[in-house]
């Protein structure tokens, strides 16, 4: 089988976005700031959000990482910008069922580009990777928006 | 007569035949847990299915068969890294839980405010953060030895940081990244020089070398069962009598009190003193089939196979553009752990794509985060072999990372 398998993680459109990934560096009008680490391999990443009208009006991260972290990164601020908090909790919530292989349901129109990232799920050991820049935004929010429904996910589960 | 021993050793451990991915499995995470022979095995199982009874409890049948077992184990041990007596042998869950014994119950009772506690830039976490913790709960110093450019100790590092206030110094025999060997015994001449305990994380040494506590002549030294062929959970701490005599227990309760009152207790002698409750009977048993395993091999022998295969692999991984290596190149310098990077590409990618090639291999920081912050990466990847592995393993890794850079061409990083 060798390394075709791979081509079922790494499609072009990730490869791409890893190589020269969206929104990479840092907001000058920053409201919204937070960096998370995985503790597995060290990756840090730094994700930084600014609000407008209750919507996310610019988005940036910094960091390093492997390929899917970064690629799933740069996705990830590509489809948050001008959604609301709770938009981007139901995001986050469909990305993290999509890549434990627990649903498909709607990734699509929910996820935008970044459903192409469904094929994390049969890597068991990067999910954590796929996961890491959308944990932070979703922290982001949280800590952003009080009355928020869904309790805060913590850094260390899924 | 390497290639043929290795041919039948192969044939012990049933869970190398198998295939990953449509590939031979190539297993190379060897430093972080080993594969199991089958003699190793059937004595857990065996135990199970004959002798199975608490220890030291009973006056039956099996209880008695238990008891010797686990109390020849002891022996075994003691025999294994030539320690003086088989008192001086602790059953621990592993590594970890021995370093942290000596941090927490020597530690805590002798290191006092204003002392230093010294130990490397190279150090796995379990031999950093009992240190950092003790240091902070006591007022004590933590200092870290240099590295040299190649990834050696820097023992001139190590004379102006060991002092008279030095209480405990603490290093690994072989980094679980580096592979480097560490000059221990120099290091616990300094040490005692200036009136200091040496303590040896052995975790990357044991599995691969013959050990020798008293040559070495070093306080403290500490293995897994798990990295040589024994099953997980349990371990060794080995220390010097006249230590252990004056440490605190800390776990308190069944089978380690000689005496219990209303108000007062007195403990056991050590070893026995520190195993509260029932011990992992069955991880002895396993650790002393795979000691004889090893020992019916030999420790030197497995040594310098290891040494051999490094010596061969080496040079074809050096000739791989774009990988990096990190530690010295020297195989006589090193174990059989390879630690690299390949230019422009995460190890984590690396690994995934050596997985599908049926090459099983470890990425991330090793649990020795400073290490990574010292040599300036985020993480590298890491094979590491055993005896079991062969030239031809060396082969498929190789081959495995040339198609992994053919499968990323110009990076993505």
């Amino acid at each position: 089988m060798g390394l075709s398998r791979l081509d079922n993680l790494y499609r072009q459109m990730i490869l791409e976005h890893a190589a020269h990934p969206h929104h990479h560096g840092t907001l000058e009008n920053a409201e919204h700031q937070l960096e998370l680490r995985n503790p597995t391999c060290g990756d840090v990443l730094t994700v930084q959000v600014a609000m407008k009208e209750d919507k996310v009006s610019d988005v940036a991260f910094s960091g390093s990482g492997c390929t899917i972290s970064q690629a799933s990164a740069s996705m990830m601020t590509d489809e948050v910008i001008g959604k609301t908090p709770a938009q981007i909790e139901q995001m986050v919530m469909t990305f993290s069922k999509m890549v434990t292989g627990d649903s498909k349901d709607n990734i699509d129109d929910i996820l935008g580009d970044a459903a192409i990232l469904e094929g994390v799920a049969q890597f068991p050991a990067r999910i954590k990777c796929a996961m890491l820049a959308w944990k932070a935004i979703y922290q982001v929010i949280e800590n952003s928006n009080d009355e928020s429904s869904i309790g805060l996910m913590r850094h260390d589960e899924l | 007569m390497v290639k043929k021993m290795n041919k039948q050793l192969i044939e012990d451990f049933p869970i190398l035949d198998q295939k990953v991915n449509d590939e031979r499995l190539v297993y190379l995470d060897n430093a972080a847990t080993t594969q199991k022979p089958r003699a190793v095995i059937e004595a857990v199982a065996n135990y199970y299915y004959h002798d199975n009874a608490n220890v030291h409890r009973g006056v039956h049948t099996l209880a008695e068969r238990a008891t010797a077992q686990f109390e020849g184990v002891r022996k075994k041990v003691a025999h294994f890294i030539n320690a003086p007596s088989e008192q001086e042998i602790i059953y621990t869950k592993g590594t970890t839980e021995a370093l942290n014994w000596v941090a927490a119950s020597y530690g805590r009772t002798f290191v006092k405010p204003g002392d230093e506690i010294v130990i490397s830039y190279m150090e796995h976490h379990s031999n950093l953060v009992p240190w950092q913790i003790l240091a902070k709960k006591n007022g004590a110093t933590l200092k870290y030895i240099d590295l040299l450019s190649d990834g050696q100790l820097d023992i001139e590092s190590a004379k102006k940081q060991i002092t008279d206030k030095t209480a405990i110094v603490s290093v690994a025999h072989a980094s679980n990244v580096l592979g480097v060997i560490n000059p221990v015994a120099e290091l616990a001449k300094i040490a005692h020089k200036h009136g200091a305990i040496m303590v040896v994380d052995g975790a990357q040494s044991t599995p691969h070398m013959k050990i020798d506590v008293q040559a070495l002549d070093i306080d403290f030294f500490a293995f897994s069962g798990h990295k040589l062929m024994a099953p997980t959970g349990i371990g060794i701490l080995w220390g010097k009598s006249e230590l252990l005599e004056q440490m605190p227990p800390l776990e308190f309760g069944g089978e380690m009190i000689d005496w219990v009152q209303l108000q007062e207790t007195t403990f056991k002698k050590a070893p026995w003193k520190f195993e509260g409750g029932t011990q992992n009977i069955a991880g002895v048993v396993g650790l002393g089939a795979a000691i004889d395993y090893l020992e019916s091999i030999g420790m030197e022998k497995i040594e310098s196979y290891e040494k051999s295969l490094i010596a061969s692999i080496l040079p074809e991984l050096l000739k791989i553009t774009g990988l990096e290596i990190y530690g010295p190149l020297d195989p006589a310098k090193r174990t059989g752990i390879i630690s690299f990077n390949l230019k422009g590409l995460h190890p984590h990618d690396v690994a995934t794509a050596l997985d599908m090639e049926g090459v099983a291999i470890r990425a991330g920081h090793h649990c020795a985060q400073p290490l990574m912050e010292y040599l300036n990466v985020a993480a590298t990847a890491r094979a590491s072999f055993y005896l079991y592995n062969t030239i031809e393993d060396g082969q498929r890794l190789v081959e495995a990372i040339r198609a992994t850079k053919e499968f990323f061409k110009n990076g993505i990083v």
